[in-house]
């Protein structure tokens, strides 16, 4: 629905139902952007356990690489200064 | 059963949701995560008003992916005790069939000072909640006030010259309380957190965690900087990480060499302002001397 | 109907036995003269096992009231009591409540409030309640009290109403005089107010988020909502006390009034005050003096058309407020009932008395002078005074 609900169609008694993940897209927020090296990557997991959001996972198929979900990444730096390896970057977006 | 490496702990569900409010780098938005990766679809949140409960339930959307409330500002125990007892009379009754975790998670402002009453309660009846404190030693929501968790000297917009008392000891107050299980953590010793969590939810009675957690908009740092400042506080002995259980204290995390309180006091900008005070700055280290002293931690290495 | 003997019971402890019928499933309330005996009933039924409910000794009544929210949060049914202090102390929660549209149930015994500290009865705990967003009902026996009771969690618990509820009782006056009280079966209770499990809110297996933050683009809307509801729950309420009455013999009706159709003079009040009216009108109309009086039951939702239909024909309307409204036009009844009058077109002269507060006694004939002040009113033209304290020396 695009437009604000009127009184009588909010679920009375102020329940919220909506997950955040599903409607507040919060990568807008940021100023530099979390790049990850592959080529050195060990997936430790400290950059994963770490994020606030959470926004950095282990792919499920494939070969489980760090992704970062930039939908929601807000460019805190946590990842960058917590990984033991230094193999992100924290890279200035456009 | 104990958590023994990082890997178990990023295995467990998460039960909160990114696309919430709180600040790029926020540390009770780590907290959060893994207070619910650890309690799981079966809890219950209960939420004093606070950075968390603002930031995490902006209408239409919720964070929480578990049932979730949030009253008031002063009553998060009060609210936690009665869940408890209606779900303990549901099932005695046999309404109910499922027991669930009873988790509060409220700020310093919620838990030390507005909230001390109805603390105070719930561990004086015994009642089943698991009580979590952020700690981000101020009311961080309204702005950066003081409160009775603020450490000595740090600025806030109350105590601009520097909060001239010494932080609250909720530890003390829980123990005096005779409360279970009671334990300090931080998120940089992860795993000593994780387990504290799983061992304050198992306890059949109330159980207190004093979480540590640094503030990049209050404690004037640079987001990235989360995570390290939680393992200085650690290492300088200024946050000792040790539980209560039984009767007994035991310290969880050995810090045979701590650090000094000037690496940790100098990366925050709300202790910039005694930077060149040798007096302050020995104040504060001869109180991280004291913790140490008391908790048998290391001397600060040279 | 099969005739019961009747107990003998107090306000408190009609209340009490009535909770015990309702199996309720936590109590959490917080002593507080002159309710106090309510909870220790209660805590005495617990301890005996004739009620299983987790009575919560709480240390204050803002987390008796916390407490009972997010009882009944988690689905269960849930009772507390307090007064004067101890309901002032409540207040920020009231609100709460009412918004989350949550069925709490709560007795209150109503008191004067500080300061001076003063523990006999009026009105002054309650009225600043009014906007709270709750049923509020005021009973005139510990019999009322007691189908209230029952009538309350009914009524709180429909689907359509999910709202708080309120029932009010002159403390000392009601909840410590004892009087023949009419018992219904336990049976009866149970089927007349069953529980059921689809009010819980706070459940793993449909994970809600409650009682959130929001911006203005939402909070208006919010609020309306629960506002609507009370004024929509009347008729349920009606209902209710109707289908009441058949079960038990015994239907009060949203307002009580007694000999309105032929009275040039009118009293309205509420609460066990309204008892000595009744009386004084019993007593007038033998000396053939055209008197009436409304009793209001129910004071929140305000039963507007019922009361305009009763006091219409009326030349002079006087309504008995205990408490004070300070800087207001006059007292909280007052306003509600002028503002009645003026909305339905009609200037009926209105005088406000202030009486009987701080648990001062209101005799009868305090109220044969407030009739006499009425009768004196010109029909037409201005009304010399429109706020009588009476009894206030000086």
């Amino acid at each position: 629905m695009g437009r604000l609900p009127k009184w009588n169609e909010m679920q009375e008694g102020f329940i919220t139902k909506t997950l955040s993940e599903s409607i507040n897209k919060t990568g807008t927020w940021r100023t530099f952007k979390p790049i990850i090296d592959y080529s050195r990557c060990t997936k430790c997991g400290w950059c994963v356990i770490y994020c606030p959001e959470p926004c950095i996972s282990f792919e499920s198929s494939g070969d489980g690489k760090v992704v970062i979900d930039y939908d929601f990444c807000k460019g805190c730096g946590i990842c960058a200064e917590e990984c033991p390896i230094k193999c992100i970057d924290m890279v200035m977006e456009e | 059963m104990p958590f023994k490496n990082l890997k178990e702990i990023i295995a467990r569900q998460d039960f909160f949701s990114p696309g919430h409010g709180l600040c790029a780098g926020c540390g009770a938005a780590q907290i959060a995560r893994i207070v619910m990766k650890i309690a799981g679809k079966d809890s219950i949140i209960i939420n004093a008003t606070g950075c968390l409960e603002v930031s995490t339930t902006t209408y239409p959307w919720t964070a929480w992916k578990v049932p979730y409330i949030h009253v008031a500002f002063e009553n998060a125990a009060a609210v936690a005790s009665g869940i408890r007892a209606a779900y303990d009379a549901l099932i005695m009754k046999k309404k109910l069939g499922k027991d669930v975790n009873v988790v509060v998670l409220a700020g310093d402002g919620g838990t030390a000072d507005i909230g001390l009453q109805a603390l105070s309660g719930a561990f004086e009846r015994g009642d089943r909640i698991a009580y979590i404190c952020y700690d981000n030693e101020a009311y961080m929501n309204t702005g950066i006030q003081r409160s009775g968790a603020t450490p000595y000297d740090a600025w806030t917009t109350t105590s601009p010259a520097g909060q001239k008392t010494l932080k609250k000891d909720l530890m003390g107050i829980a123990i005096a309380h005779r409360v279970k299980y009671a334990a300090t953590s931080t998120i940089s010793y992860l795993l000593d957190a994780a387990n504290k969590v799983e061992k304050a939810l198992s306890i059949s009675g109330p159980s207190f965690i004093h979480w540590l957690q640094p503030c990049t908009i209050g404690w004037r740092y640079d987001p990235k900087l989360t995570v390290k400042l939680s393992r200085l506080a650690v290492k300088t002995g200024l946050w000792p990480l040790y539980e209560h259980y039984d009767g007994f204290n035991k310290l969880t995390v050995q810090i045979p060499r701590r650090v000094p309180v000037f690496e940790y006091l100098k990366l925050q900008g709300r202790f910039r302002h005694i930077m060149d005070n040798q007096e302050e700055l020995a104040k504060i280290q001869s109180y991280a001397d004291e913790l140490a002293a008391k908790f048998g931690l290391g001397p600060v290495a040279e | 109907m099969q005739k019961v003997e009747p107990f003998l019971l107090s306000g408190n402890l009609a209340i009490a036995y009535a909770i015990k019928q309702l199996n309720v499933d936590v109590v959490s309330a917080y002593p507080i003269t002159p309710q106090t005996t309510i909870i220790e009933k209660i805590s005495e039924y617990v301890a005996r096992g004739e009620l299983k409910a987790n009575f919560m000794l709480v240390e204050s009544e803002h987390s008796a009231i916390s407490a009972c929210l997010s009882a009944a949060a988690s689905g269960a049914r849930v009772f507390t009591s307090s007064s004067s202090q101890g309901l002032l102390l409540m207040h920020e929660i009231l609100f709460i409540t009412s918004a989350l549209r949550l069925p709490v149930v709560m007795a209150i015994a109503n008191r004067a409030v500080s300061a001076p500290i003063n523990i006999w009865n009026d009105h002054g705990d309650i009225m600043p309640q009014r906007d709270t967003g709750w049923i509020q009902f005021f009973v005139e026996s510990a019999q009322e009290a007691y189908d209230k009771v029952i009538q309350a969690y009914r009524i709180a618990e429909d689907h359509q109403v999910r709202l708080p509820v309120m029932v009010n009782m002159d403390g000392i006056v009601l909840s410590h005089t004892y009087e023949p009280v009419y018992p219904l079966r336990d049976s009866e209770v149970a089927s007349f107010s069953p529980w059921n499990l689809s009010l819980k809110r706070l459940d793993p297996d449909n994970s809600l988020t409650i009682g959130g933050f929001c911006y203005p683009d939402y909070y208006f809307e919010t609020r309306y909502q629960s506002s609507k509801a009370l004024e929509d729950s009347i008729p349920i309420i009606s209902k209710v006390d109707k289908e009441f009455g058949k079960l038990s013999g015994r239907s009060y009706g949203l307002i009580s009034p007694f000999k309105c159709n032929d009275a040039d003079t009118i009293l309205v009040s509420m609460g066990s005050i309204s008892t000595t009216i009744r009386a004084t009108v019993k007593k007038l109309r033998e000396k053939g003096e055209k008197v009436g009086m409304v009793s209001l039951r129910l004071f929140r939702p305000f039963p507007l058309n019922e009361l305009i239909k009763s006091i219409k024909n009326a030349k002079a309307i006087g309504i008995i407020d205990k408490a004070l409204s300070p800087g207001a036009v006059a007292g909280p009844l007052f306003t509600d009932v002028t503002s009645a009058l003026y909305l339905s077109k009609m200037s009926i002269p209105t005088v406000n008395f202030f009486a009987g507060l701080g648990g001062r006694d209101v005799k009868i004939e305090d109220i044969e002078s407030m009739f006499t002040n009425l009768k004196k009113i010109p029909k037409a033209g201005k009304i010399k005074k429109h706020s009588y304290y009476v009894g206030l020396r000086g």
